[in-house]
């Protein structure tokens, strides 16, 4: 008897972001061997370029011919405009960090890895923004971890770095735990692997208020929440952000935090649509609380990376929000304020690192004095990058924060649109103080050590991604049509 | 072309000079010209504006408007009413004499100087022409950005703290009337003010007049007021406190008053109290103020308390008073600030102790300042006189005390003006003062004069502006009605006109 094996019809157009991606990791696997160690910094970091742009190209195309989202490969993965805009967004970061890491002093020996491993991060997470199921869920998730995990260890001569990447080891491991553990309570519960089939058997078995379910479905939410560095899941984020090198840093705090929000949302709407009268509640609540700990702590860093690192765990709350209120204007909402906060985020800390090559040691406050005036470029971009968190306008951080109270005020939630006012103007001291220490301070209050050797010049693929990121930054505040256009065809994947 | 354009230009004029003096690779003094010519293009532009404008007719004027993002119906709506029209003519002579007074005393790194000054024009200008909600308020945060560095940069000694307040004290009353907007917006369907109705929550009038009250300042808000206009350089100073605070008297009429018929009604009555207050408080710590500075910032909170007197009032008397008062005092505020500036430059000190006896061998500084002063104290015939008249006729069919309260505080205005006036030209010769101190120079003379003389001509033909702001305006609601019911009232419409009979041509 021959046994037949059914295999799934395999549509590769829709995994094309990943595989473009997986293939430049590999090519770079290649180039650590055969390339001779003078040229390997200069072509893996090409190879690696051109892993992200053709991910980001085919993740365009991907969004152009998927309107209407439908499940492939056994509705293993989703091919829909969510996963295509997500894939986008994490591929625009990858190449931004690209840019920030290439004059990274960082041996030449374990270089091509590096690029390598970055770009199977990017695959990990343009993968899991396509999740269908339980199973592609917690595969992306890994994936892309134990990627972050190496890449935060890797420069063994960076004090913290190791400390860094073992502290994520440890807490991430823990958050992919409970995620793990969820979703066997959620199969257990339904018996249904697939997000609209768990929603379907929760439907026609009335399960909403079973316990086994609601269990898994807290678990699901801390797990990401872990991702997202959401409080109460966020006490690994200063303290990795701070260790690891800070192109990755750059890389984590935009890219990871837009995959895992995507996927929250993606989830809970797709998956437990019934069960939004308690999710809806305890999203808020998550960011409230992370708009209360990132904000506050942020108040009293002294450290630039810190002081970015609880920025970026009162942005989660900001963005949960918009995931809270439940409804397409929030969809909307958080799809949009992903663009900004991303090439922000990115931005941001390619110029810490750019101010940390210059001194040769860890960027705080104080040594920021009179940067402003000696880079103008760098300068100028870390000026609207701090307006652009703060929610200025002319950035568009502020169209983003503007949406996302719209869409809370809109489920009728006006309290939360007061505490994230309130949170805003809290956050002014810290984001303007940032500009404060670069402009109004001179800098011969420094006294600093000359750097041997004279200061580095100027690094053509730092400003430019830097540069690339405040037109970004810019571009989406004029640009407001377009970008909502996309992200309300990315929303309408869902089942608003 | 589409007039609409004009105001457009208005708004891009200043900014596309703020790029130009970023990126173009100007020697220094090449800069600070290259600013003026911009400032003074702006004015020219105005003044076309202004000729091209219809002031009989009503409704919006000069109006272009392009959708920013449909789904919440917000778009780029700009345009002119009456009384936006002469708030943009102030701020834009304003802001090239501050400039051209910047050029003359020069500033360390002229690029960024600049560039900053001629984008805080294109802000303020912004917010005077927006006739959409999100858009006012992207303009209103767009100002404070460039004030943040002008004053955190160029500042005194004390930068630090003084931005530092000024900028927790406007953010906190501008997040509250983003909370307001998006409120308003959303349950109206539109951001359109032109097409938006009126609204009857007492918590979004709050939230907006809450922005309000801490730019203008309104008493109790005003701790910043002191320190920031202290640390700054004077002219940025003038910019302040003689056309900033006036974009906040323009929020309370163009959206406070008109959006919220209901809750204007409701809470007019606090809100008339702390103006009075801030009038009295003002004006008696201006009385007290050891320096220059002190005085002028202190008088301007008592200004601003009489200018939002004049707008709770709602009624016309009240309301043209407050429009006149407001482009009289921009002009005021502005002059004095200079001057201040010249005085110190020349002393370097604002202390009034130290100053003194400097009419003598001076008498282009004694002229202007004297000129000025008598202006600003409302000596009758002057323009700030017919303003606050005006202002206290209309305030006087609310309430009889607040009327008594402006006067009295009209008297205290001409109490510590001539104390300042006095302080500084006569009396003996004060420690500061030196022979190195120079009269005014030819160059600082260009700039201040025509502020001057501007308040000469708004003083015989205040009518200009009382005549010419409101035919063409927004809708205002539960405005109270001119004709006189009262004998009290028909008595001061009488006076009224005959004041006016006097000052005409």
């Amino acid at each position: 008897m021959i046994l037949a094996l059914d295999t799934p019809q395999i549509d590769w157009a829709a995994l094309a972001p990943p595989l473009a991606l997986l293939a430049a990791g590999g090519a770079n696997l290649l180039v650590a061997v055969l390339v001779p160690r003078g040229d390997r910094r200069v072509v893996a970091a090409y190879v690696g370029l051109v892993g992200f742009a053709g991910a980001l190209v085919a993740a365009a195309i991907l969004f152009d011919q998927s309107p209407d989202g439908h499940g492939v490969i056994a509705d293993a993965i989703q091919r829909d405009r969510l996963g295509a805009l997500t894939a986008m967004i994490v591929a625009g970061s990858g190449i931004l960090a690209i840019g920030a890491s290439y004059r990274e002093p960082m041996s030449d020996s374990h270089i091509a890895e590096y690029y390598a491993l970055l770009a199977w991060a990017g695959a990990g997470m343009t993968f899991l923004a396509t999740a269908g199921n339980l199973m592609t869920l917690f595969l992306g998730l890994e994936w892309f971890s134990i990627s972050l995990y190496i890449l935060c260890a890797i420069d063994r001569e960076l004090v913290g770095s190791l400390e860094a990447g073992l502290k994520y080891l440890i807490v991430g491991g823990f958050g992919s735990a409970m995620l793990l553990f969820g979703s066997a309570l959620v199969y257990g519960a339904t018996g249904a692997l697939e997000f609209h089939r768990i929603a379907q058997v929760v439907q026609q078995q009335g399960l909403s208020d079973d316990a086994l379910l609601v269990t898994g479905l807290a678990l699901l939410i801390g797990g990401l929440g872990f991702k997202a560095s959401a409080a109460p899941f966020h006490m690994w984020t200063p303290d990795v952000y701070e260790g690891a090198p800070t192109p990755v840093t750059a890389f984590m705090s935009a890219a990871t935090k837009a995959v895992a929000l995507v996927l929250m949302l993606r989830v809970l709407v797709t998956a437990f649509p019934q069960e939004a009268r308690l999710w809806t509640v305890t999203v808020a609540a998550i960011a409230c609380a992370s708009l209360a700990v990132g904000n506050l702590a942020a108040l009293v860093q002294r450290s630039v990376k810190r002081m970015l690192a609880y920025s970026s765990i009162s942005h989660a709350g900001f963005m949960l929000i918009a995931i809270a209120a439940n409804n397409a204007l929030g969809a909307r909402a958080l799809l949009y304020y992903l663009i900004p906060y991303c090439a922000m985020s990115v931005g941001a800390f390619a110029v810490v690192a750019a101010r940390e090559r210059e001194l040769n040691r860890p960027v705080t406050l104080d040594n920021l004095a009179g940067f402003g005036w000696e880079r103008p470029l760098l300068g100028v971009s870390m000026v609207a990058f701090m307006l652009g968190f703060a929610g200025f306008p002319l950035t568009g951080g502020f169209v983003g924060k503007f949406y996302v109270f719209s869409a809370a005020y809109e489920t009728g939630w006006t309290w939360l649109v007061i505490v994230g006012v309130a949170a805003t103007a809290v956050s002014l001291y810290y984001y303007l103080g940032v500009i404060r220490a670069m402009y109004f301070r001179p800098s011969e209050e420094l006294q600093l050590a000359p750097v041997v050797g004279g200061s580095p010049a100027p690094e053509r693929a730092l400003q430019t991604a830097v540069a690339a990121a405040l037109v970004v930054t810019v571009g989406s505040f004029f640009a407001v049509q377009p970008l909502i256009d996309a992200a309300k065809k990315a929303a309408s994947s869902l089942l608003f | 072309m589409d007039p609409g354009w004009l105001t457009t230009g208005l708004i891009l004029l200043p900014v596309a000079g703020a790029l130009v003096v970023w990126i173009l690779p100007l020697r220094p003094f090449a800069v600070g010209s290259t600013a003026l010519l911009f400032a003074l293009a702006e004015v020219a532009l105005w003044i076309d504006a202004a000729a091209r404008f219809d002031f009989g007719q009503g409704g919006l004027q000069l109006a272009q408007q392009q959708s920013w993002f449909s789904d919440l119906d917000v778009s780029y709506h700009v345009g002119f009413y009456g009384f936006s029209m002469w708030l943009v003519g102030m701020t834009v002579i304003v802001l090239a004499a501050a400039i051209g007074y910047a050029v003359w005393a020069g500033r360390e790194r002229p690029r960024a100087y600049y560039g900053l000054m001629l984008l805080l024009t294109g802000a303020i200008v912004g917010v005077f022409v927006a006739e959409d909600l999100l858009l006012f308020y992207v303009f209103w945060e767009a100002m404070l950005v460039p004030l943040y560095f002008l004053v955190g940069v160029w500042g005194g000694a004390g930068r630090l703290r003084a931005t530092l307040l000024f900028v927790i004290y406007t953010m906190a009353g501008s997040l509250l009337m983003l909370a307001s907007i998006i409120v308003l917006g959303l349950s109206q369907g539109t951001f359109d003010l032109v097409e938006s109705g009126t609204n009857g929550s007492d918590w979004i009038f709050l939230g907006f007049v809450a922005a309000f009250a801490v730019k203008a300042p309104i008493f109790p808000l005003h701790a910043w007021l002191r320190d920031t206009y202290r640390e700054s350089s004077a002219e940025v100073s003038a910019v302040l406190s003689g056309v900033v605070s006036k974009v906040a008297a323009y929020g309370f009429l163009r959206i406070a008053i008109a959006k919220f018929p209901g809750p204007t009604a409701d809470l007019r009555t606090p809100i008339l109290v702390l103006a009075a207050c801030g009038l009295v408080y003002g004006s008696l710590v201006a009385f007290r103020s050891p320096d220059l500075r002190g005085v002028i910032a202190y008088s301007s909170l008592a200004q601003m308390g009489l200018i939002t007197l004049g707008l709770f009032a709602v009624n016309d008397l009240g309301l043209n008073g407050a429009v006149l008062q407001m482009v009289n005092h921009g002009l005021i505020s502005a002059t004095l600030f200079l001057l201040a500036g010249a005085i110190e430059r020349r002393t370097t000190t604002g202390e009034l102790g130290a100053l003194g006896g400097m009419a003598r061998g001076r008498p282009a500084l004694a002229t202007v300042l004297m000129a000025t002063g008598v202006i600003a104290l409302a000596v009758p015939g002057s323009a700030a006189f017919a303003g606050e008249f005006a202002i206290l006729a209309g305030v006087f069919r609310t309430g009889w005390g607040y009327a008594l309260v402006g006067a009295a505080a009209m008297v205290l205005a001409a109490m510590y003006m001539l104390r300042l006036i006095s302080a500084v030209l006569h009396r003996s010769p004060g420690p500061s003062v030196t022979e190195a101190a120079l009269d005014l120079r030819p160059a600082e003379l260009t700039v201040i004069v025509p502020l001057v003389a501007l308040l000469v001509v708004l003083s015989a033909w205040p009518a200009a502006i009382t005549e010419r702001s409101f035919a063409s305006a927004p809708q205002i609601p539960n405005k109270g009605s001119v004709i006189a019911t009262t004998e009290a009232g028909q008595l001061l419409m009488l006076s009224k006109e005959l004041a006016e009979r006097g000052q005409s041509p």
